[in-house]
């Protein structure tokens, strides 16, 4: 109460202070003048026990934050309240702390335990801001804790923890850049995590830390461009500029041979045979990782961010052949019938409304100009005429220099430009008439003999134009075409010289600069007329005109004392001046990454990096090869191989890929990679891999692992179905389990099936339309010659109390696709039992009885409980419940690592992480009543063990205990 | 990536300022200050902006300056689109985005662009996912909170954030399941003075508003999907299939969204629904001009015009204006020079007209340029373009939703030129 009544109170404080009155919200209210009073009350809120008044300090604090008022007093008070259990209240902390710390690092280092003790916390939302608002306080001493605090993130079992060590990488790497090093290493890791989730934001790190660092990227490469699609918009962003650079450097140039007009592109399957003529023809064969980037960024151009596609457009323009560039870049996926004059279809979306912004309609103006040519310019003329007539006079005066442009560029038209500006000299407005007289002047300089009327025209103006940059003008030309003119000119100068006193500087000097002219051509009529002009000028107030007329003088003017000068002051004044090349004010910017805010401003902004140019030769493209049988693996049967044996080979390929990384830079490739047969390089390939997760395995103790993704090649069947069974695939962290211990049973035979084989396989994903279901994820092939329609469930048999949600329906399969493989989800609800779920598989003629029974292991979902945690739950799962079991492990599975491996296969368990090296345990909870599984190993010497199972239902217990001792034991 | 974020009132006061990294001292925006004094319209503001040390990139939305401040290389685009992501998620939190509105949930705000950005790069920015983290305010919640002692802040993560359908939440549940479709298309066009068209093209958008249980797979089919060109999706509509069979398959989010927008091209012929007939003279002595205008129906395929209103941007020498109209009424604005004719809806028999004198300025020369009619319209259940829904199809749920499609074309950037 006493808080809410000094609130009033400080209310109408701060109105008589003079602040203005902020809404009426209390976290707005205006409190925020600097008295110690107010803060002394905000800090009794804060030292209170009660949360409620806890978080109305704290959010009229955060208030005074956002509002860009000091509260860095209340540090010590606020810091208090880090570790609050109201979570609200600790985000406020949270974001005071953020702001604040760096100017109060001693106080700062307060909070650190609390941050330390968050991420170990079991909730990933927890463990993540831990770790963002530790990497975001930007207090030196503690960079050791945040780089061990990101490292250890970086393997965390959920991705969006990971996620959150990939932003806190450019973090620290500005706090402390010696750090590098080490932090390339994370990045590294993370480069190779396969979640979309992480992708984007590692790229970005990758970007800050180490762009450099190219060759991180190649084993990389082709996921990356198979994740893109899936990546969240801003990722992709940052993504495509990434590969856009390492395309640069890795792929040749698609626009060097063949002239690159007239070649047709890809992806547009009518084009496909057209394309491989093309290929034959020319010596350049696109490297196919090149043209992946290019096939997978395609579908990104319908993206609704402006951004993901401004992209996209940038990675054609740079690295595409050029008729797909001027294809793709601004308009989608034309028709490719247009070779040339792609654009004028669209060329009337830039015509210009009077509504539009001045800076909207100059571009506009730009890209109009840009795209005028022989055919369309009397349209484009007429919509100029349009413009001319706007009242926004910059954006006139834009017009008629555009239109000069267009006169320049296009030679069929510049008579006409040439007729339309001179009626624009009669215009009322002075500036279109002198912005036009300019633009005449250019254009006639450009073949003067043809206009000498356009010049008289212009002489006669000179009574009635008053701008003096158009008077000037007008002068000039007549003074550099006076051979032309001989009538006119002197008669001109005579009238100039009546007026000169009267006329603006730049005029007096054009008028000079006229006589100097005709006295050099035309001596006889206007000898008197220049001295008289020059007279003037000797007395003129300004100086500039002064020496002007004295040097004239001097110069044209035969006296004794002319000094060898004077012999060539014809050729000084009428020289052949070179006609003004009319450009764009836009030029001189494609060194530019386009799209980049250096574009933008043409001016190199700070981090920007150079887009290199086309290697000469293609590095070897051998690199990249580690991901080949990614693809093939995501989607094929996953099983667990027992690596331990390969050891040598695996070294060998690793060195290998080093050395070819480095002989990439060089540009030579490595002969052992490059000559390796297709069979051996995925061989070795999938031996690297197999590698890579047994290293992966040793470095996270929890051995976890998030199912991989399928990532198939272009298939774009596949890809479809693959989205069918994304709504199933929706990970939850507790429940994300290794991919190498699932295992595929047989649903139906390829004999029996007449060609369509079913297999299917525990996926081990909560199914989410019902929790209570198990997903069984089924893998339909089909290689017989027919397609096969309609695929679908019918008839189910259940025991009772089971229930199953069916796959929808699949549509079509074509047999001629080899990889023709597709994937469905259901879920069916076992009940805990090991009982069959019977039913038919229906395809459009036949129809197939198959029946699915569960593993018991199959019928629980993995927990994450604390080692406390399920000590309590096991004292409380005794006697009945608890069953007990000697056994001699195994002679290969008597370390840590195998059994772990071996339990989990066998049942979808997760681990608890124990104290103890001599015990493994494991927790998890069955799938429909969600009766706690509890499962203990402990080892003893020379491989005896005890199996201890405590569970709930007994029957599930006993079962359990067969078939982890199986495991175990064979 | 982005450093800083400002917003800007009208007048020009900060009233929200937020670090992402160390503090930049709000001296930074006297360089946007002194453009926007320069500028006579806030649209005219360049959306970048270079100072000796930062890039400053605005947006102007709601009649505020959203004012971010970059240090090093970024795609311009890519803050502008973000920018502009944040105003949205103002507008769907709070239902407007406006100073008044941001100022009463400055908390609110403040957490949301916390969780929107880390370390300047975008973190979350589905709508789904920032709901479930930071629950929107509503009354009945505030009651509830301040009683029990609840918060707005949820103390899990997401289920969007690392599934492959982040735009959806998982355990959605309905006791009415329905999904609405609307089919919004507008016409941008230009009409020269005798009533042909220089340039027309429609822009449509499909706004979807889907209320549905569990985790439906949706396929929505046109009629005549050859129409479109130049789509672009929502995030969760999967382009291979779009691609192939021309059918918009997806997960859709929950609640409203944008589907897909398009375009119609200018190579297809655009109906124009309705004419003009206009004449605006100004003489040289006198000063006045007369006005005349009427609008008539054209090709509207049998449906009514509603919400028909021409605005004219007059010339700064007109004083006022004094018009009689046959229906509805007119309001001319001595401050913007603009003239309002708010006709309603469009009657065949009798067309409707507005007519009489300008007065000007005296002794001002006559305008040079007539000004442009911008014209606005409605038709219900019309999609000009001749776009037709055939059906929408549910995979992956038993139930039956109630469906629903409905069609509206409006007047975009109508404009005709006298």
């Amino acid at each position: 109460m006493s808080a809410s009544s000094a609130f009033n109170d400080e209310k109408g404080g701060s109105s008589s202070v003079g602040e203005p009155e902020y809404g009426h919200d209390p976290a707005s209210g205006g409190i925020f003048s600097s008295d110690y009073k107010r803060h002394d009350d905000l800090k009794e809120m804060l030292d209170s026990n009660k949360d409620s008044l806890k978080l109305e300090a704290m959010k009229r604090i955060v208030a005074m934050i956002a509002r860009g008022k000091n509260a860095s007093d209340l540090f010590p008070a606020v810091v208090k309240n880090v570790a609050c259990k109201n979570i609200e209240v600790k985000k406020l902390v949270y974001v005071y702390l953020v702001r604040y710390a760096e100017e109060q690092q001693d106080l700062a280092l307060l909070s650190i335990s609390t941050f330390q003790r968050g991420l170990k916390d079991p909730n990933q939302l927890i463990r993540a801001s831990a770790l963002r608002v530790l990497s975001s306080i930007r207090v030196t001493i503690i960079v050791p804790i945040m780089m061990l605090a990101i490292k250890e993130a970086a393997s965390d079992m959920s991705p969006y923890v990971r996620k959150t060590a990939a932003h806190a990488i450019p973090k620290l790497y500005s706090l402390d850049p010696e750090q590098k090093d080490q932090l390339i290493e994370v990045i590294e890791k993370l480069l190779a995590d396969k979640t979309t989730l992480v992708a984007g934001s590692v790229v970005m790190a990758f970007e800050e830390v180490c762009p450099e660092r190219i060759d991180l990227i190649h084993k990389n490469y082709r996921k990356l461009c198979n994740l893109l699609i899936d990546v969240e918009e801003w990722g992709q962003v940052v993504i495509i500029n990434m590969l856009t650079r390492y395309a640069r450097t890795q792929f040749l140039n698609p626009n060097i041979n063949g002239g690159g007009g007239e070649k047709t592109f890809y992806g547009s399957d009518e084009d496909e045979d057209e394309d491989e003529e093309e290929k034959e023809k020319k010596p350049y064969v696109m490297d196919p990782d090149h043209r992946l980037l290019l096939r997978n960024t395609k579908p990104l151009l319908q993206s609704r961010n402006a951004a993901v596609v401004m992209a996209v457009a940038q990675l054609y323009f740079h690295l595409a052949p050029k008729a797909e560039v001027a294809l793709l870049i601004l308009f989608e996926m034309i028709s490719t019938l247009y070779t040339c004059g792609m654009f004028e279809p669209y060329l009337k979306s830039f015509y210009i409304r009077s509504t539009d912004p001045t800076q909207i309609k100059v571009l506009k103006l730009e890209v109009l100009t840009n795209l005028a040519n022989e055919t369309n310019i009397s349209t484009i003329l007429r919509e100029f005429q349009t413009y001319i007539k706007s009242m926004d006079k910059d954006f006139v005066a834009a017009t008629i220099q555009a239109i000069g442009r267009c006169a320049t560029n296009i030679g069929e038209v510049r008579d006409t430009c040439l007729n339309g500006l001179v009626q624009l000299l009669s215009n009322r407005d002075e500036l279109v008439v002198a912005e036009s007289v300019v633009v005449i002047k250019k254009l006639l300089q450009m073949q003067p003999e043809k206009h000498s009327d356009i010049i008289k025209h212009m002489a006669k103006l000179t009574d009635n134009i008053q701008v003096p940059m158009a008077r000037a003008s007008i002068l000039w030309l007549i003074g550099e075409y006076c051979e032309h003119v001989p009538k006119i000119a002197p008669d001109v100068l005579r009238k100039m010289a009546k007026s000169f006193t009267n006329e603006e500087d730049i005029v007096k000097l054009q008028i000079i600069n006229l006589a100097a002219k005709l006295y050099l051509t035309n001596s006889k009529q206007t000898k008197l007329l220049t001295q008289y002009v020059l007279n003037l000028a000797k007395y003129d107030q300004n100086y500039d005109i002064r020496d002007r007329a004295r040097f004239i003088r001097q110069l044209i003017v035969p006296t004794e004392k002319s000094g060898a000068l004077s012999k060539y002051a014809k050729k000084l004044f009428l020289a052949l001046k070179p006609a003004p090349v009319l450009e764009s004010p836009f030029k001189d910017r494609d060194h530019f990454q386009l799209g980049s805010l250096s574009h933008l401003l043409n001016a190199k902004a700070g981090g920007y990096q150079e887009l290199p140019d086309w290697p000469e030769a293609a590095p070897d493209p051998s690199v990249r090869n580690v991901e080949v049988k990614e693809s093939v693996r995501a989607v094929g049967t996953v099983t667990y191989r027992d690596t331990g044996a390969l050891w040598g080979p695996q070294k060998m390929e690793g060195s290998e890929e080093s050395d070819s990384a480095s002989g990439s830079e060089s540009g030579s490739g490595s002969e052992e990679s490059g000559s390796g047969s297709e069979s051996e390089e995925s061989e070795e390939g999938s031996e690297s891999e197999e590698e890579e997760e047994e290293e992966e395995e040793k470095d996270k103790k929890k051995k976890k692992k998030e199912l991989k993704k399928p990532v198939p090649e272009t298939e774009s069947l596949v890809t479809d179905l693959e989205g069918l069974s994304l709504s199933d695939s929706v990970l939850s962290p507790a429940t994300i389990a290794p991919s190498s211990v699932l295992k595929n049973y047989e649903l139906l035979h390829r004999i029996t099936g007449e060609g369509l084989s079913v297999e299917y396989c525990f996926s081990r994903q909560p199914f989410s339309p019902d929790a209570n279901m198990v997903a069984v994820q089924m893998q339909f092939t089909n290689s017989a010659t027919s397609d096969t329609k309609n695929l679908h469930m019918e008839d189910v048999k259940l025991q009772s109390g089971m229930r199953v949600k069916e796959f929808p329906e699949i549509g079509e399969r074509e047999p001629e696709d080899i990889q023709c493989t597709a994937m469905a989800v259901m879920g069916i609800d076992f009940c805990d039992s090991t009982q069959a779920a019977n039913f038919q598989l229906c395809t459009h003629t036949r129809k197939f009885f198959v029946s699915i029974q569960p593993p018991v292991g199959e019928l629980m979902r993995p927990i994450f409980l604390t080692e406390n945690e399920f000590k309590k739950e096991q004292g409380q799962l005794m006697g009945m419940n608890e069953i007990t079991e000697k056994l001699t492990l195994d002679a290969k599975c008597r370390n840590e690592h195998a059994i772990v491996q071996r339990v989990t296969t066998a049942a979808n368990l997760s681990r608890v992480p124990c104290g103890s090296d001599k015990e493994c345990r494991f927790a998890g909870r069955t799938v429909t009543s969600s009766s706690l599984v509890l499962v203990t190993v402990a080892t003893k010497e020379e491989g005896a063990a005890q199996l201890t199972v405590n569970c709930e239902k007994m029957v599930i217990g006993t079962m359990l205990v067969k078939d982890i001792l199986l495991a175990l034991t064979q | 990536m982005i450093h800083s974020l400002f917003l800007i009132n009208h007048s020009g006061d900060i009233f929200l300022e937020k670090h992402w990294k160390s503090v930049i001292s709000r001296s930074v925006c006297d360089y946007f200050f002194e453009v926007k004094e320069k500028a006579v319209d806030p649209e005219n503001v360049p959306p970048v902006l270079q100072t000796p040390h930062h890039y400053l990139i605005s947006i102007y939305r709601g009649k505020l300056f959203f004012l971010s401040v970059v240090q090093t290389e970024v795609p311009p685009l890519f803050v502008i689109e973000f920018l502009h992501r944040v105003a949205d998620t103002f507008q769907d939190y709070f239902g407007e985005c406006s100073e008044g509105v941001i100022k009463d949930n400055l908390v609110t705000v403040y957490e949301l662009l916390e969780e929107m950005l880390d370390n300047g790069f975008p973190l979350a920015t589905e709508s789904n996912v920032l709901k479930e983290m930071i629950r929107p305010p509503n009354i009945l919640r505030s009651v509830v909170n301040t009683l029990t002692g609840g918060s707005n802040v949820g103390d899990t993560l997401p289920t969007g954030q690392l599934s492959n359908v982040p735009w959806r939440r998982a355990g959605v549940k309905y006791t009415n399941n329905e999904a609405y479709f609307d089919v919004v298309e507008e016409i941008d066009a230009i009409l020269d003075k005798s009533g042909t068209t220089v340039f027309a093209e429609i822009q449509g958008v499909v706004e979807a508003c889907v209320r549905l249980t569990g985790m439906p797979d949706l396929t929505l089919s046109f009629m005549n999907p050859r129409l479109l060109d130049d789509m672009s999706f929502h995030p969760c509509v999967r382009f291979k299939r779009w691609e192939s069979e021309r059918v918009l398959s997806f997960i859709p989010p929950d609640g409203n969204f944008t589907l897909m927008t398009y375009h119609v091209s200018s190579q297809n012929l655009v109906a124009i629904p309705v004419y003009v007939k206009q004449n605006i003279n100004f003489f040289e002595t006198g000063s006045c001009g007369r006005l005349d205008i009427t609008i008539g129906p054209k090709q509207n395929m049998g449906k009514t015009v509603e919400g028909l209103m021409v605005t004219i941007h007059m010339p700064k020498v007109v004083l006022s204006a004094n018009l009689t109209a046959t229906q509805g009424n007119y309001t001319y604005d001595l401050t913007t020079k603009v003239l309002v004719w708010d006709i309603g809806k469009l009657n065949p028999q009798k067309l409707p007209n507005l007519r009489g004198s300008l007065s000007m300025q005296a002794g001002a020369p006559k305008p040079e340029e007539n000004p442009s009619l911008n014209i606005d319209l409605k038709i219900q259940q019309l999609a000009i373009s001749g776009l037709k829904v055939s059906r929408l199809d549910m995979y992956g749920e038993k139930y039956k939703p109630f469906k629903g499609v409905k069609y509206l074309t409006k007047a975009g950037k109508f404009q005709v030129r006298t």
